[in-house]
């Protein structure tokens, strides 16, 4: 009987894995393609789509295309660019939402449930019908810099932060998170004599960690994805981000393998970041055994 | 080391009377006992008394201060909770010394506490493990230890044991009582199980729908329950009950009698039933013998064999069902007529209102 039941056991986690590699398979072919194009020449790449070659590090294989991408457009400022401002917004968007959203769990107050379903409501408005206004208000915000007070946030970094720090869903997925803690913690850390402050940086953020990385992974694909608002407020190369980056190479010779390469770059960040999140996502499970 | 009195508390929720006016009295030391059924409000009252609820109305004096409008921390009180609500992500020593972290108590006068209350509890080894790496019994002390290391006037519980099992249940019971002799604090324990109370309490609280029903030591509680509430809430198995008519009334006693038990003469000075009255007789199962010169003919029903002793259920003829507690595994069986007696000094009289008459 053990015998049978624990082959059972074998074979069923053998078609788990089976189902798994077929997933990350499917998955990880468009970055195999876009990795091993990169490398290839513009003739060389075409041709080779039409075979398992596309995947292949085969043929007149270089880095021409990189040193061409370089050429093209200033790459490493599109990065930085895109970093600084996605990197920025992830902060302070966990850092707001997840307080918005203590003090709708936690703490009483009147109408919280009004502002909370407002805020919710907000979720099914699409970006693009407030895409103009935003830009209106946003050409006329004063803001306070270096050469002190101006008037107007186009081309600037905090153009592309500010709108995107608060926003319903990270909101929500942080006040899900929140109702799901054991209300009795809460209490515990009262009656010990600990102030809201306290109760939120030692005892509700350090169980969040499931929570802080699913909200990041959001916000983060999110803000590194942006496209029609930078397009919208940012006419200078200065703050230029990666996605709009994207047009140096839309010319009127598509450059493909340049393309492949620009992409490949831009891919790092992402990669890295998810890498990051991983092991911390993992080290807050290990340590807290709250499990999201 | 603190008394607490509450007078005339009440708590509304959204309209609904929840707790109805409730007025106690916890001398300084005492371990007082809140029992009721689930749901009439106990822990309600507890957390009011916590700072975690509002008072709606009423006064609660802690010490010598009115703490009505006081947050938890300037109460001098510590709760331990029935799902321990200790911190997942501390480890037993970050536990244990929360409460003094936070308000920024020296790293010397941390250790030095700590180090007591872990002693207290014999849980030394434990210090530098997560919670996640500790059994049912180990996390309840650690919730207890986080109490302990704040020396509050008074020590509240809510159910704090109703997560273990049974034989730890026992064990954490016998240390409740060992630490509340050692502390000598003012300790506060809600639970709905009636043993406990009877086994923990100087003085028992017992509440129902809101109100208290009766206060007063495990044993008056007992022996002279206020009311039919209390009397069929304390004890085990249940106190009996039948409907009988006051034969006659005197100056020392009351006759009572019905087809079930014939005629009984309960010593009573100062009754307050009159004859005629329909009243309710009250008669505990461990009250009840076999034979006897008084008589309660029926048919066993049922037999529960506990080993010490035997719970026979039994149909009278009036259709009314007793539980008998005989001792020893005397020989009853299903089916068979079983003649009873009661101490007559021993059994309970209520009004149709169902106070103790
Ligand atoms: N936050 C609340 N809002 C409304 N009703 C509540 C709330 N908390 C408790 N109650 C009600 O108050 C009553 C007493 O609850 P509780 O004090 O928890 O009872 P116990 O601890 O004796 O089981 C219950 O009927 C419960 O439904
Ligand atoms: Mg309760």
């Amino acid at each position: 009987m053990a015998a049978i039941t624990s082959d059972n056991h074998g074979l069923r986690l053998a078609a788990r894995y089976a189902v798994l590699v077929l997933i990350a398979v499917i998955f990880i072919f468009p970055l195999i393609f876009m990795l091993m194009s990169s490398l290839k020449p513009d003739q060389q790449l075409l041709t080779d789509t039409e075979s398992l070659r596309a995947f292949l590090p085969v043929g007149d294989i270089s880095l021409d295309n990189y040193f061409a991408a370089f050429r093209r457009a200033p790459v490493g400022l599109f990065v930085f660019n895109s970093v600084l401002v996605t990197g920025l917004t992830v902060l302070l968007s966990l850092v707001v939402c997840s307080l918005a959203a203590f003090a709708f769990v936690f703490v009483d107050w009147r109408g919280r449930e009004l502002v909370l379903t407002l805020i919710l409501a907000t979720l099914i408005v699409p970006f693009e019908t407030i895409a103009i206004p935003l830009l209106l208000i946003s050409a006329n915000l004063p803001w306070i810099g270096l050469e002190g007070v101006t008037r107007g946030w186009l081309n600037s970094y905090q153009v592309q932060i500010v709108p995107f720090v608060a926003d319903g869903l990270t909101i929500f997925l942080f006040v899900q998170y929140f109702k799901d803690l054991p209300g009795e913690l809460i209490e515990a850390a009262r009656v010990e004599g600990a102030s809201w402050w306290q109760i939120y940086r030692r005892v509700v953020m350090p169980l969040a960690g499931p929570v802080l990385a699913t909200a990041a992974i959001l916000k983060f694909l999110a803000m590194y994805n942006q496209y029609l608002w930078p397009l919208m407020v940012v006419q200078q190369e200065r703050y230029r981000p990666v996605m709009v980056g994207l047009q140096y190479f839309f010319q009127l010779n598509r450059a493909w393998g340049e393309i492949m390469a620009y992409l490949s770059l831009i891919t790092v960040p992402v990669l890295a970041f998810y890498l990051f999140l991983q092991r911390a996502f993992i080290a807050s499970i290990a340590s807290t055994g709250v499990k999201g | 080391m603190a008394r607490v009195s509450l007078s005339g508390i009440k708590k509304n929720y959204g309209g609904v009377e929840i707790i109805k006016g409730v007025d106690i009295d916890i001398a300084d030391g005492e371990f007082t006992v809140f029992v009721g059924p689930s749901g009439c409000g106990k822990s309600t009252l507890l957390r009011m008394i916590a700072g975690l609820e509002d008072i709606s109305d009423g006064t609660l004096t802690i010490g010598e201060r009115v703490v009505n409008d006081l947050p938890p921390k300037d109460r001098s009180i510590a709760m331990v909770f029935q799902s321990y609500a200790i911190f997942p992500h501390m480890t037993v020593r970050e536990n244990l010394a929360f409460g003094l972290t936070i308000a920024n108590a020296p790293k010397a006068e941390k250790d030095a506490k700590v180090a007591e209350a872990a002693r207290i509890l014999q849980m030394e080894h434990l210090l530098e493990r997560r919670p996640s790496q500790l059994s049912g019994g180990q996390r309840q002390r650690v919730a207890i230890g986080r109490a302990i290391v704040r020396k509050p006037g008074v020590f509240l519980f809510d159910e704090p044991l109703s997560n273990l099992d049974a034989a730890l249940r026992v064990d954490m019971r016998m240390e409740l009582s060992k630490l509340h002799a050692d502390l000598g604090a003012t300790m506060i324990y809600v639970t709905h199980d009636q043993v406990e109370a009877m086994t923990l309490a100087d003085k028992i609280v017992v509440l129902n729908a809101g109100i208290v029903q009766q206060v007063g030591s495990p044993l008056e509680l007992y022996h002279r329950p206020a009311n039919i509430f209390v009397a069929g809430f304390i004890g085990s198995p249940k106190m009996n009950f039948l409907k009988v008519r006051v034969e006659a009334v005197d100056a020392t006693s009351v006759t009572v009698g019905s087809a079930d038990i014939g005629k009984l003469v309960l010593p009573r000075a100062n009754a307050t039933a009159k004859v005629g009255d329909e009243v309710t007789i009250g008669m505990r199962p461990h009250h009840l013998t076999v034979g006897g010169a008084q008589d309660i003919t029926g048919r066993v029903v049922l037999v529960e064999r506990l080993g010490n002793e035997t719970l026979a259920a039994v149909v009278l003829g009036s259709g009314q069902q007793i539980i008998a507690a005989l001792p020893g595994d005397i020989d009853v069986a299903p089916g068979q007529e079983l003649h009873l007696a009661t101490q007559a000094d021993r059994a309970s009289l209520f009004l149709a209102n169902g106070l103790a008459a």
